[in-house]
Order: structure tokens, then C-alpha cells, then sequence
């Protein structure tokens, strides 16, 4: 189990944000992503989530092996947070909620509505859904918007226990989470340039 | 997979349709007259147009707060097809919409002056046309779910795509209320929402998939 | 000549040197056809014994009729041209076709309410032809609303395209609908290439020609919008590129 990306180009709207990509993530493994705003991190997973189709290049990964999380949790205002993770639980096949509510303390918080959650316990609730999807490789986005620190330790800890398990994590985010072990990839240097003249609007020039 | 039901029972509007249709149908006799010989011929259309228009009303929350909250991209990378999620959001679209409207017409019937040998084809028509609205709308709903403020869009596009399944659900209907056979617009009518569901997902799921990248 | 040579004109820059050379024929040629038509028409056949020179409607009333089906048949193939082979010039094509249709058929719909009124002593009845037109030309608004509504081409020409072929087989279903809804007055296709029966030849050359201009008119504004198009998004592409620099 291992996700390759080979010389991965990646547009939005039709504009080409990022080319030339190459890294490996191997099982038990976490890489991070950084660079500057708008710089096409989003872009890039949600291509590798199968979002969208890569410009170019080419992405080794088995879509039944992943999770993607965004920005947005996907939450249901009026469901409360026991039943938004046991329908997660439901669409990936799995039963089990009980150890993610226990890993991101959800617990007490079982019986709230989802609406009634500070914007930090929806972000728990939506990173707990991770943990009921049972998929062993986690692509997430600015995982830790509005946490606070203790959460983010929280994170940090499922992940380590995500990674120990012999998972792997591909993650956008701008903060230190204090997770040593993983690689960094800085995106910055792969923007890409107008060079290729088969890209999208390439034909019209 | 039967739990999508249970997020969209979230999404409620479960008795705004209905409302809405109770409304139309309350608003017509002040158009036309109280004539009830007048009434009683033109119930079934009024009726059908009434369901029609309900079914529409909602459409444009089928799939907008699933895109609003995020849960379309999550569920587009889940273990289900994208047909199947289109199959269930029309499934529980036509629960909290088509079914009432199917259950309460009789009701809407009496005000309506509607003959009785009206009620028993007209039901059976509502029962067999009203998925084929719920299907074709979420066929629209995908087709402008990341266009804001799409509503007036997508009534443009939907409603031409409505209008054989509305000329043969009418069309029975009245012929029930004539007492003439309804079998040929029941066929027709039921090929319809046969054809519709067994094909139309694909299509909608194939323009959801464009939608989201 | 070789049907793979065909796809060359797929490119947009070849398409539009291509066109840009033919334009002015198809452009005077459409002009001669429809003043020779039109005129030939209306001022020199007989007048019907029965319709009176009201029949001389039929020289604008038939060609824009077929136009509008034609052009929604011919949206129909480039939309599984853009679907099958990705082309972006098919896709313009289709959007640039779809004005030109919903025009079509608001003249056929527009003539025909003419014609109507001395004829069946109504301007509008709910006839299975006429109802037909009518929901052709929601189906021309609603795609042309769609390719509007979307910013991004591309998403913009995939979902038009699907639009079209579904919209096909409800405009198809529609029709059997209306059919059968209501049998009306409208007499059958008075024109057809093997059924001459049903015209005489004084009417039916100045009708052909006609239908030619009509036919090259749609070609030169097909080529001259499918331009335009292709201009916008080759400078969207330019600037794009200048911005990356």
C-alpha cells in the first residue's frame, strides 16, 4: 500500500496551478504540504481525492483505500453528532463510532445537534469522521482550522495512532502541528509556468 | 445506503410542498368561479399542475445543502456511486414530496369537485408520474448545483423535460374522471418514470461528477 | 479524401483560417439565395386558389422551420462530438448554433401565427405541431441559460452537451406526447424531396432555393459566432498565459 505521484500537473478552472509533482508516501507514513495561499494545495488533493481529473501525469493510488477531508465537515445542522458519524459510518460499511467519539472527546457531546457545536467541535466532529471511515490512507486539507491547542494534540495523537496502524496521511496545513516524524513538501517551487502548449487553452494559442 | 434518507429527512420541507400544493389548490376556484361543473372538469389538470409545481418548489434543495455543507465532495469519495447517491437524494425527495402529495390528493379532489370515478386513476397517476418528477428534477438539480442562485435556472430547464410526463399523467387522469380507459396514458405514463429512473441517474450522476472538480 | 483529414479542422486556429476564407462565399451566396428565393416566391408564382397570396408566407414559414429542427439535430452531434473526442471547436459550435435555433423558431412560430390567422381564423391553437415548436424553443432557452450560467467553459460545454442529449429524447418524447394529447389542423409536412405531389413546381424551386439561403445563412452565422468564441477564449487563454508568465 503506497501512494505515488509521478509528474503530476494539476489545474483549477482550467488554469494550471501546479506541475511536475513527484513524491512517494509509503504505509505508516505522513507528508505535509505547505505553501503560500492559493497556491494550489486544495487543488492538488482534491485531485489526488479523484475530484478531479489531473492534467497530467499520473496518480498510484487505490480509491477504495482513501478518505478525503476538506475545509467544510459535511455536517447535518439538525443530526445530531452521534448520528452524522454513524451515517459516515454507514456509507463506508463500518459500525463503529464509539472510538472516534472517544478520540476526538465527542462523548458528552453525543446528543448535541451538530448546529448547536462551537465551529471547534464541528471541525473535531468532521475529523472524527475520519476515524469511522476505517480507509487507511487520510487526505485532509487545513485539518486543524479553528482548533485550539488541545485539539490539536488530539489530532496530532489520532494521527500518530492512524500512522502506527500502519495508515499514511497527506495533509495541507499552515501551522506546526509538532508531528516530527513527517515529511514536509513545500509546493512552492512546482507553480506552474505556461510552458506546455497542449494544456487546456493551449489549443486556442 | 438507506440512510441517506435519514440525512435528507434532515433537510426537512416535509410539509412545504403540500402546503404549497393546498394553496394552489385553494386559489383556483377564486380564479376561475366556484362553478363546481366547471371545477370537476378541470380538476385533474389543476391537480396535476398543483403536484407538479410542489415537486419543483423543492427541487433546488436536493442537492444545494449537501454542496453548501461539503458532504457532496466527502460522498463523492465514498464508497458509493455517484448514480446511487443521485438515485436516493430523487428517493428521498419523491418521500418527502411526490408521496404526500400522492396520499393527500384525494382530499385536494373534494375541493375540487372532482367525479368519483376521478379518484381511484387519479391517485394511481400521481403514484406512477411523481418519481419521474422527483428523478427528472434531481437530473436538474445536478445539472445547476454550483450555480448561485439557480432556482429560476432550473425550473427553465426542468420544466420542458416535464412536460410528457405531465401530458399522460393529466391525460389519465382526466380520462378517469370522464370514465373513459385510462390504460394507454397508464402505460405510456408508467414507461415513463420506468425509463426515467432506470437511465436518467447516470446522466445525473456523470453531471454532478463535472460539477464537483 | 480521407474522413480522418476531417478532424484536423477540429483545431481552432486551422478552423478558423479555414472558415475565415470561406465565409464571404457562404455569406453572398446565402444573400443571392434568399433575395432570388424570396423574391421569386413571393412576387412571380401564382397565388393559391384557395389560400389566396397568403401561401407565399410558406417561402420564410417552411425554411425556418426545418432550420429549428435541423440545428437542434445538428447541437445534437456536436455535443457527442464534444462528449466522444473532446474538440473544443464542436463545443463552440453547439453554443454558437443554439441562438441562431431558438431564432429559427421563434420566426417559424412567428409565421406560422400569420399564416394562422387568416387560414384557421386563430392566431394560436393548441396543435400538436405548433406545441411541439413551442417546447423547442424552451429547450433552446433553457440551453442557451446553461451555457450562460457557467463560468468555466469547459464545465460549462460538458453539461450543455449532456443537457442536449437528454433534452433530445424528452424533445422526441414530447412530441409522441403531444401527439397524442390532441390531433390538430395543421397540415402534414407540405415539403419532402420524394412527395412532390403536394407542390407544385412553380412553388416548389423558389421554396428549395429559399431553403437554401436559409441553410447557408445559418452556416455563415454558425462560422462567424463559432469565431467569435473561439477570439474570446483564445485571448482568455493569452492573458492566462501572460499572468503565469
Amino acid at each position: 500500500m503506497e501512494l505515488l505521484v509521478s509528474d503530476l500537473s494539476v489545474a483549477r478552472g482550467g488554469v494550471p496551478v501546479l506541475e511536475g509533482l513527484n513524491f512517494r508516501l509509503a504505509a505508516g507514513h505522513a507528508l505535509i504540504l505547505r505553501g503560500p495561499n492559493g497556491i494550489g494545495k486544495t487543488t492538488l488533493l482534491r485531485t489526488i481525492a479523484g475530484l478531479q481529473p489531473p492534467l497530467a501525469g499520473r496518480i498510484s493510488l487505490d480509491r477504495e483505500a482513501m478518505t478525503y477531508a476538506a475545509h467544510a465537515d459535511g455536517l447535518k445542522a439538525t443530526l445530531t453528532v452521534e448520528e452524522n458519524l454513524a451515517f459516515w459510518a454507514a456509507v463506508f460499511g463500518t459500525d463503529e463510532v464509539g472510538a472516534a467519539l472517544e478520540g476526538f472527546a465527542l462523548r458528552d457531546l453525543r446528543a448535541r445537534l451538530a448546529g448547536a457545536l462551537s465551529a471547534g467541535q464541528k471541525r473535531r466532529l468532521g475529523l472524527a469522521r475520519l476515524l469511522v471511515t476505517g480507509r487507511p490512507v487520510w487526505v485532509l486539507d487545513e485539518p486543524t482550522v479553528s482548533l485550539d491547542v488541545e485539539a490539536v494534540a488530539m489530532f496530532v495523537r489520532a494521527v500518530r495512532a492512524h500512522l502506527a496502524g500502519g495508515g499514511m496521511a497527506l495533509m495541507a496545513t499552515h501551522i506546526d502541528l509538532g508531528l516530527d516524524e513527517a515529511a514536509v513538501l513545500d509546493v512552492g517551487p512546482f507553480r506552474a509556468r505556461a510552458t506546455q502548449e497542449d494544456h487546456f487553452d493551449g489549443v486556442f494559442l | 445506503m438507506r440512510d441517506l434518507r435519514l440525512a435528507m429527512r434532515a433537510g426537512g420541507g416535509f410539509g412545504l410542498g403540500l402546503a404549497f400544493f393546498l394553496i394552489v389548490v385553494t386559489l383556483v376556484p377564486f380564479g376561475v368561479g366556484p362553478e363546481t361543473g366547471l371545477l370537476a372538469r378541470i380538476a385533474p389538470g389543476i391537480l396535476w399542475l398543483g403536484a407538479l409545481l410542489a415537486c419543483l418548489l423543492s427541487l433546488d434543495r436536493i442537492l444545494a445543502l449537501d454542496w453548501e455543507d461539503g458532504s457532496l465532495d466527502l460522498l463523492a469519495t465514498s464508497p458509493l456511486p455517484l448514480e446511487g447517491i443521485v438515485t436516493m437524494k430523487a428517493l428521498a425527495h419523491w418521500i418527502t414530496t411526490g408521496l404526500p402529495l400522492v396520499i393527500a390528493s384525494p382530499l385536494f379532489g373534494v375541493l375540487m369537485s372532482l367525479p368519483e370515478a376521478g379518484y381511484a386513476p387519479l391517485v394511481l397517476s400521481l403514484l406512477l408520474g411523481t418519481p419521474a418528477l422527483s428523478v427528472i428534477g434531481t437530473f436538474g438539480a445536478a445539472l445547476t448545483v454550483g450555480i448561485k442562485r439557480g432556482g429560476l435556472l432550473l425550473s427553465l430547464l426542468v420544466l420542458p423535460l416535464y412536460v410528457p410526463t405531465l401530458i399522460f399523467g393529466a391525460e389519465m387522469a382526466r380520462r378517469g374522471a370522464e370514465g373513459t380507459a385510462t390504460s394507454t396514458p397508464m402505460l405510456m405514463l408508467a414507461g415513463i418514470s420506468a425509463g426515467v429512473i432506470a437511465l436518467l441517474p447516470f446522466a445525473s450522476g456523470a453531471v454532478l461528477r463535472v460539477n464537483l472538480r | 479524401m480521407n474522413l480522418n483529414a476531417l478532424w484536423e479542422y477540429a483545431n481552432p486556429l486551422k478552423f478558423m483560417r479555414t472558415t475565415e476564407r470561406v465565409l464571404p462565399y457562404v455569406a453572398v451566396a446565402a444573400v443571392v439565395c434568399l433575395v432570388v428565393g424570396l423574391v421569386w416566391g413571393f412576387f412571380f408564382t401564382p397565388d393559391d386558389y384557395r389560400q389566396g397570396s397568403t401561401v407565399k408566407i410558406f417561402y420564410i414559414h417552411v425554411p425556418s422551420a426545418m432550420m429549428a429542427i435541423n440545428i437542434w439535430a445538428m447541437m445534437l452531434i456536436t455535443s457527442l462530438v464534444w462528449i466522444v473526442r473532446r474538440h473544443h471547436v464542436s463545443a463552440l459550435a453547439a453554443r454558437a448554433a443554439a441562438p441562431v435555433g431558438a431564432v429559427m423558431t421563434l420566426i417559424a412560430l412567428a409565421t406560422g401565427a400569420i399564416w394562422g390567422q387568416p387560414m384557421w381564423g386563430t392566431w394560436w391553437a393548441w396543435d400538436p405541431r405548433l406545441t411541439s415548436f413551442l417546447i423547442l424553443f424552451l429547450f433552446y432557452l433553457g440551453y442557451i441559460a446553461l451555457w450562460e450560467a457557467i463560468e468555466n467553459d469547459d464545465t460549462a460545454a460538458d453539461l450543455t452537451a449532456v443537457l442536449c442529449l437528454v433534452g433530445s429524447v424528452f424533445a422526441l418524447l414530447s412530441r409522441y406526447a403531444v401527439n397524442f394529447w390532441n390531433q390538430g389542423l395543421h397540415q402534414g409536412a407540405s415539403l419532402s424531396l420524394d412527395k412532390q405531389e403536394n407542390v407544385a413546381d412553380v412553388f416548389w424551386y423558389p421554396a428549395l432555393v429559399s431553403i437554401a439561403g436559409f441553410v447557408l445563412l445559418f452556416i455563415a452565422l454558425v462560422i462567424i459566432r463559432t469565431n467569435t468564441e473561439i477570439r474570446a477564449r483564445r485571448m482568455r487563454a493569452l492573458l492566462a498565459r501572460e499572468r503565469l508568465g
